[in-house]
């Protein structure tokens, strides 16, 4: 047997997960045969575990975060505004980020998805001439458009029951891929944003969570091959009262 | 870049090994971030570059404190002052204080590796530094550590300055 001998730097690798698939077999064999430095290897390994035991939980954690000089952000070229908005509300307020679950990456991952909810709603609610897109007078194109888009069947809720008339939508670029963005107004022009992204894969789990961020709450929750997020400038039940109407519509 | 946040903050955390200069390192990253946005070239991978600007907002501040070696030295017998916020410092125990004791540049590579899982490519993109050098600091930090971790909590050497 002519094996080719075992370098420090692919005993890193093995550990990482950055070892060639075709090679692993190799360096098994190697450990097997190397009790000392299958030994260090697992020592490496188990480092790594702490090292995500220990600090995961910091990615659920609130952002205390403040913003140092709110002026750059006047500066920023118009363009940029919807990434200045992005990282204005990743500084934070004072108020903090309250989320009720935490779990690690997978709520890491839709802390994520209602945050970019939130930003979207804060750039677009206030747009007096161009809220959306697609207006409610062509929804069916709209529904169209968008499923066709986010690549599977959309439905857009009615909520003349709880107060809010349909706005219109738009699709917008989310972290992992098109978004799609319905907004709704009461009598009084309150706002509210419906942010609907393509779920990773099928959900049976349905839990409303609730985080809020200078006075915009957002219930989110994945339904299917959706996950939702309602976001609104109203208090928290009455935003509950909304989320239950959709979440009902979504699901006769 | 929000949802780079979180794991910059972890990085940090684990980096500074404090909640409040972790999260002042995070700030300055992305007010750093904000003032350069013009230099990200779209479609170029954000996270990595995020990490990069963190680690050399890091370096300056090592650098800003006076009497510390700063990069560049692959000091194996670098020792590491550390100065605790927690009135508790004791309970922050094992994992965190064997971290501190590691030179920051086997630190950074460790983390950037074991924590963040950059493959060594992007470990050396992001620390400006040859893959060669992220593997010899690589193995020393992780050789340091299996010390640290077997020798026990907490070794008489680690020095804790108020």
């Amino acid at each position: 047997m002519t094996a080719i001998p075992v370098t420090e730097a692919e005993l890193h690798a093995y550990i990482d997960g950055l070892l060639p698939a075709e090679r692993r077999a190799e360096v098994d064999a190697y450990l097997a045969a190397h009790p000392e430095d299958a030994q260090r290897a697992r020592a490496w390994q188990e480092q790594n575990q702490a090292l995500h035991a220990w600090f995961d939980p910091v990615l659920a954690e609130a952002l205390p975060l403040r913003v140092r000089h709110p002026a750059l952000l006047r500066r920023m070229p118009p363009a940029m505004r919807y990434a200045a908005v992005a990282a204005w509300f990743a500084l934070g307020g004072v108020t903090g980020w309250y989320v009720h679950v935490y779990n690690t990456a997978k709520s890491a991952d839709s802390i994520a998805f209602a945050r970019e909810a939130v930003i979207a709603h804060v750039v677009y609610s206030p747009e007096v001439r161009h809220p959306v897109e697609v207006g409610a007078d062509q929804e069916a194109h709209l529904v169209a458009w968008l499923s066709k888009r986010l690549g599977a069947s959309l439905k857009v809720p009615h909520l003349q029951a709880v107060g809010y008339q349909l706005v219109g939508g738009r699709l917008l670029p989310g972290n992992q891929g098109p978004v799609a963005q319905f907004m709704f107004q009461d009598s009084n022009g309150r706002r509210l944003t419906l942010y609907v992204r393509r779920g990773a894969r099928d959900s049976s789990e349905t839990a409303f969570r609730f985080a809020q961020e200078r006075g915009v709450g957002v219930f989110y929750w994945l339904d299917g091959k959706f996950g939702y997020a309602l976001s609104g400038e109203i208090d928290k039940a009455a935003l509950l009262r909304v989320a239950e109407a959709v979440y009902r519509q979504l699901n006769p | 870049m929000v949802p780079h946040i979180p794991r910059l903050r972890r990085y940090a955390r684990a980096l500074t090994g404090e909640r409040a200069r972790a999260d002042d390192l995070v700030q300055d990253t992305l007010e750093r971030a904000l003032n350069k946005l013009h230099l990200w070239q779209p479609g170029s991978d954000l996270r990595a570059w995020l990490f990069t600007l963190m680690h050399n907002v890091f370096i300056n501040q090592l650098r800003a404190q006076p009497g510390r070696l700063t990069a560049g030295l692959d000091d194996e017998a670098a020792e590491v002052a550390v100065r605790p916020t927690q009135t508790d410092w004791l309970e922050v125990r094992d994992l965190q204080a064997a971290l501190l004791r590691l030179p920051e540049e086997q630190r950074e590579v460790l983390l950037l590796v074991g924590l963040e899982q950059m493959t060594y490519e992007e470990s050396a993109g992001v620390l400006g530094i040859p893959v060669g050098t992220v593997m010899s600091r690589l193995s020393r930090a992780r050789e340091r550590l299996r010390g640290l971790l077997a020798a026990g909590a907490m070794p008489a050497a680690l020095k804790v300055v108020k």
